[in-house]
């Protein structure tokens, strides 16, 4: 039970970083448990990208496609991961923090009767017992999890490992699963935005708030963001106000992001604005009130009307792009 | 049609952590307690649904593991239009023990719609509403921001990376909700406090589910340097510092 098994999630046939970085993250636990990391990938995924894998260590990549992982079945999912944990003798089994990790995990969970730790912040600091840390009450505390059963299973908090090369041989498999029954929920349609930077694979998070008087004088934000390849996100009071879609709110119980640079505009920084963007590596505000509790959370402030500074930071922004 | 909505108890979100002594606990000692505010919002929606059905949805119960502190809590919702609430008797150790007590509590009830928060605000584990489907070997969709009722069939959108998809589910299903479900949260209006306190709540003994995950320590978060501040009239200074100092840009 020394190996660990890596959900490597795929999104439209492509790895992303999060991705990566569990693989990284997996292959690191399993040299610290002598075993060897495995990685599972459910649904359609190209020879090339599924070799990838092994840059961050993956020597052995097992794989099923077909009508039943076409979109998401979470009891197909679940029963192929953990029959896949089973056949690999793996002790450890790693997610990412995705939606689709929220969706199928817990459910590994229980049909492996696995311990489950849900964004871990790092590895274990402990391999026995079992101890994986992890940001509780939205980052204004951190906790120690003791894992006591045989299995475990973490996901990983993004950007919280890094993405790590650890070139590996790596071999590749495919799984054989049993049909799955047939499940009582469909996909009937997809909409998706196509081209648009998404807020959890952003590295740089321009976001919005109240001060930023209506939804008319988003334009500044927006072209703030196309400068820098950066994702636009609001606060609360922006979304419920219909300014801006429900998918951009960041805060406790919008997105919890942790982009390295995160621009906080108009954001006076209530105390469930900042759990939600708290782990970003450097914040920057910009608000009248220089008593605004955002400038307790940044670390660089400018205190002022964001309509006037920001068409002046545009302005320094695109010249030190053309300039470097 | 029944619906559960699965209710947990958690400090205030304004609530500041304190830690014990020996930073093995969190001092819950003044916290005020809430509903978890996912969970408030699939009672919302739960209530908005069942009121727009003309009669098909018979009743919206609500369950909980707790202790008789969660009293109060319990007795809001069913304020906010709860018909009924069960509390299954045990301290909530984590996740899996919590699914499966609610899992053992209402497996012969026949609820043809579970709703569950996407997390709880206390110890974010995500991880209740999947634990139960599988306990009740029931069809779970997660990440819901969107639920509507056509006939015999559930709409569902469900959040994926850089939009949605549309789900059609039949009962039995349990929902997995996160923002946008339901607008604002209901406040309790006097009539609905008066008539909670003649709703039942039953108190139900826990089997003595196990945990498999204990927290046994905690740190508080360190404190951040102090922010350095750049003069309105020089935005450039700002793009200087982050690219040669901060060297994020």
């Amino acid at each position: 039970m020394n190996n660990v098994l890596i959900y490597t999630e795929n999104f439209d046939g492509k790895f992303k970083k999060s991705i990566y970085e569990i693989a990284s993250y997996g292959s690191e636990i399993a040299r610290q448990l002598g075993g060897e990391p495995i990685a599972i990938s459910l649904g359609e995924v190209a020879e090339e990208e599924l070799k990838s894998l092994g840059n961050y260590g993956i020597s052995k990549v097992l794989t099923a496609a077909g009508e039943t992982f076409k979109t998401l079945q979470n009891r197909a999912y679940t029963a192929a991961i953990a029959q896949a944990a089973q056949q690999e003798n793996a002790g450890v089994i790693i997610f990412s923090a995705s939606n689709t990790a929220k969706a199928i995990a817990p459910r590994v969970s229980v049909k492996l009767k696995a311990g489950m730790v849900f964004a871990a912040t790092g590895l274990p600091s402990n391999l026995n017992p079992f101890t994986v840390p992890k940001k509780v009450f939205h980052g204004k505390a951190f906790a120690d999890v003791v894992v006591n059963s045989e299995r475990k299973i973490i996901s990983l908090s993004q950007n919280s490992f890094g993405v790590k090369e650890h070139p590996a041989e790596v071999t590749i498999e495919a799984l054989q699963v049993e049909a799955a029954a047939p499940a009582n929920t469909r996909v009937t349609d997809t909409q998706k935005a196509s081209g648009k930077m998404l807020l959890n694979d952003a590295e740089i998070i321009v976001s919005g708030g109240r001060g930023m008087k209506s939804a008319d004088n988003w334009q500044p934000i927006e072209e703030l963001a196309a400068i820098l390849g950066a994702a636009t996100a609001c606060s609360r009071p922006v979304s419920d106000e219909g300014w801006r879609p429900h998918a951009e709110h960041v805060g406790q119980t919008g997105k919890i992001v942790a982009p390295n640079l995160y621009f906080a505009l108009g954001i006076s920084g209530a105390i469930q604005h900042l759990a939600g963007v708290s782990s970003s590596k450097v914040i920057v505000a910009i608000n009248t009130d220089k008593d605004a509790p955002i400038f307790q959370a940044a670390d660089y402030g400018i205190v002022g009307d964001v309509q006037k500074v920001l068409p002046q930071l545009n302005e320094a922004f695109r010249k030190f792009k053309a300039e470097n | 049609m029944k619906i559960l909505v699965c209710i947990s108890n958690v400090p205030d979100t304004t609530t500041r952590i304190k830690l014990s002594g020996d930073q093995n606990a969190i001092d819950l000692s003044s916290v005020q307690w809430i509903i978890n505010p996912w969970d408030e919002l699939a009672l919302t929606r739960a209530l908005e649904l069942k009121e727009a059905s003309g009669g098909s949805i018979s009743s919206v119960s609500i369950i909980h593991v707790g202790n008789a502190g969660s009293d109060a809590t319990l007795r809001k919702a069913l304020a906010i239009g709860a018909d009924d609430a069960i509390r299954v008797d045990a301290a909530p150790t984590d996740a899996y023990a919590v699914a499966h007590e609610i899992a053992e509590a209402i497996k012969d009830k026949n609820y043809d719609m579970i709703l569950c928060g996407i997390e709880s605000s206390d110890y974010n584990g995500s991880a209740m509403g999947g634990m139960l489907a599988e306990f009740l070997n029931m069809e779970s969709v997660s990440s819901v921001s969107k639920l509507e009722i056509e006939g015999d069939e559930l709409k569902l959108n469900r959040e994926i990376a850089g939009g949605f998809e549309v789900v059609s589910a039949t009962a039995p299903v349990v929902v997995i909700v996160q923002k946008g479900i339901a607008l604002e949260p209901r406040i309790p209006s006097m009539r609905g406090i008066m008539m909670a306190r003649k709703k039942p709540l039953e108190v139900v003994a826990a089997t003595g589910a196990e945990a498999l995950t204990e927290f046994v320590h905690y740190t508080p978060p360190q404190p951040k340097a102090a922010c350095k501040m750049i003069d309105a009239d020089n935005p450039a200074e700002l793009v200087n510092l982050l690219h040669n100092e901060a060297k994020i840009i």
